[in-house]
């Protein structure tokens, strides 16, 4: 049982390995978007009073916090897999895999680590450097058990995305092109799950509406673990709440598959 | 496979048509009014894609404004940026990369496919000037309609600051966003056409997204550091929206910033059509 997936991984990563100057590229263009953040931040802060605060966040905090989106969003983006699975779909790639002892979405799990394996493995060396060289303002974990919470936290996102993105890309069974629908849902993943800004510096009765939705256990939830901002009991339960999601997005994804595989035509296939 | 366009790359000059002796103009602008029918034909195929396109782009222009709309909840400037300058700023940076989408991006980053899959043999073969026909071959027509949303935003922001541009502000305005298409065209076309050398380019095609990002910043966010110069000198993305609005909403002090992205968008044209020669001398088709 186990062995089989552990082939699909080594496969997923030896192929993963042939782009990691796109890997590269992608990291290193990545970085650009944040030191602009960065920079507008700290202008922003400079015309404060020194020591002043956006919502809670000082300075450290704030820029901090854009680090922190992009490490958790290194370990835990989905890459190019909601494309990928809605092309095995609609190209008819999947009838082999009706056939075949594999679990597709097991199969797509084992691939979607992989490919977070080899993006680290690329991205790890100039985002540490990025990181250290603005160490003075990047904080650390309160403890190694913040630390910890926040590891899990992660792996938790990781799945949620991974079977959003799983879900969403089932839509290919329907219409041919998906691309629009994962770039829609993308867009309120941005500004919903804390890429954009920390969603506390938000109005009060927004962050209720968002802590409604799964949007900010994608980013937010995580970091906010990290930076000591949720702890003790309220730690606990935001956890539980987003094994809840993940719990929830992983039956939307078996079910939009099992609904999906009964109109399935086997284009071309 | 041993192709003309191998022999004089770049460079496939357009030979005297037989039949008509049109003026070279009129030919292309005959070329061109086909390519855009064929355009229509393509989009009114898939209607609904059309719509949610459209839908798309909306909602991420949507997402740039409101982000500025948090951080001006903590915040009553940057640097000397108002509220509604940078809503105007966002607004003339849609403008400039919509119109430009309209127009290029969808050539440049079908670039990568036509080296990989040797599609590019075809187009080299044509009478016709071949980095014109693979720049232009496709118009995106929804993107005329998020142009138009961007308009609309910066009229509004317009509204809101009092401004009433003279004449000569609008025209000046309009020739510095065409220089910002001419400089995102330029950057775009010279990174697709690394597809030349590295097959898979189109991670980097998209990485010309994260650029777009910067360009719709108020420039004075950078300080005078490094990042700024090398986004101004080098990459001239902090000029490309920044030096149009601030002649509009009266925010230039000398005469500099436009002479310098007018200079820096002929500067790039001319970059990116010696990548492109250097470029198509490597081509070698695929698969044969």
């Amino acid at each position: 049982m186990i062995p089989k997936y552990w082939h699909v991984i080594k496969i997923g990563i030896q192929n993963n390995v042939t782009y990691r100057f796109n890997f590269l590229a992608r990291a290193l263009f990545g970085l650009i978007p944040l030191v602009a953040m960065l920079h507008l931040w700290r202008t922003i802060y400079a015309d404060k009073d020194p020591g002043a605060t956006v919502g809670t966040y000082t300075l450290a905090q704030m820029i901090s916090y854009y680090l922190l989106t992009t490490v958790v969003d290194a370990l835990t983006a989905v890459n190019e897999d909601d494309w990928q699975i809605a092309a095995d779909i609609r190209d008819g790639q999947i009838s082999q895999f009706l056939l075949k002892p594999i679990d597709y979405l097991t199969y797509r799990l084992c691939l979607f680590g992989a490919g977070r394996v080899s993006y680290l493995s690329v991205a790890a060396i100039p985002l540490t450097l990025f990181i250290l060289s603005l160490n003075r303002y990047f904080v650390l974990p309160a403890d190694w058990a913040t630390l910890g919470w926040f590891l899990v936290s992660v792996c938790l996102t990781a799945l949620l995305q991974f079977f959003i993105s799983y879900a969403l890309a089932m839509l290919a069974f329907w219409v041919l092109e998906v691309s629009t629908f994962i770039f829609i849902v993308f867009a309120f993943e941005y500004i919903a799950s804390g890429h954009l800004f920390p969603l506390d510096i938000l109005p009060t009765g927004l962050q209720q509406v968002l802590a409604l939705t799964p949007f900010p256990y994608q980013l937010y939830f995580p970091i906010s673990i990290y930076m000591g901002k949720i702890t003790g009991p309220a730690l606990l339960q935001g956890l539980l709440i987003q094994a809840c999601w993940v719990f929830v997005a992983y039956g939307v994804a078996r079910w939009a598959w099992s609904r999906g595989i009964r109109r399935y035509g086997a284009v071309g296939g | 496979m041993n192709t003309s366009a191998q022999q004089e790359p770049g460079t496939v000059p357009i030979p005297p048509v037989p039949h008509s002796r049109q003026p070279v103009l009129k030919r292309y602008l005959g070329i061109y009014g086909a390519l855009w029918k064929n355009s229509v034909t393509r989009e009114m195929t898939f209607k609904a894609n059309f719509l949610l396109w459209i839908i798309v782009e909306l909602l991420w222009f949507g997402m740039q404004l409101s982000f500025i709309g948090v951080v001006y909840l903590h915040t009553d400037q940057i640097g000397t940026w108002t509220r509604w300058e940078v809503v105007f700023l966002i607004g003339a940076s849609h403008f400039i990369q919509q119109v430009f989408q309209a127009f290029f991006l969808v050539n440049c980053t079908h670039l990568s496919d036509l080296v990989r899959l040797g599609k590019l043999d075809f187009l080299l073969l044509l009478p016709v000037n071949s980095r014109f026909i693979v720049s232009v071959r496709q118009v995106d027509l929804g993107a005329f309609v998020n142009a138009a949303s961007a308009v609309g935003v910066m009229g509004y922001a317009a509204w809101q600051l009092n401004l009433v541009p003279t004449l000569g502000q609008v025209l000046g305005f309009l020739v510095l966003c065409f220089a910002g298409i001419v400089v995102h065209y330029s950057l775009m076309f010279l990174l697709a056409s690394i597809s030349f050398w590295t097959v898979k380019a189109q991670g980097i095609v998209f990485g010309y997204y994260n650029l777009f990002q910067i360009a719709r910043m108020p420039d004075e966010a950078f300080g005078r550091g490094l990042f700024r110069a090398f986004f101004t000198f080098a990459v001239p993305m902090l000029l490309v929206s920044n030096v149009p609005v601030r002649l509009v909403v009266s925010k230039l002090s000398d005469p500099w910033p436009p002479l310098l992205l007018l200079a820096m968008s002929v500067a790039c044209l001319v970059v990116s059509e010696w990548g492109w020669r250097v470029s198509l001398r490597r081509y070698t088709s695929a698969s044969s």
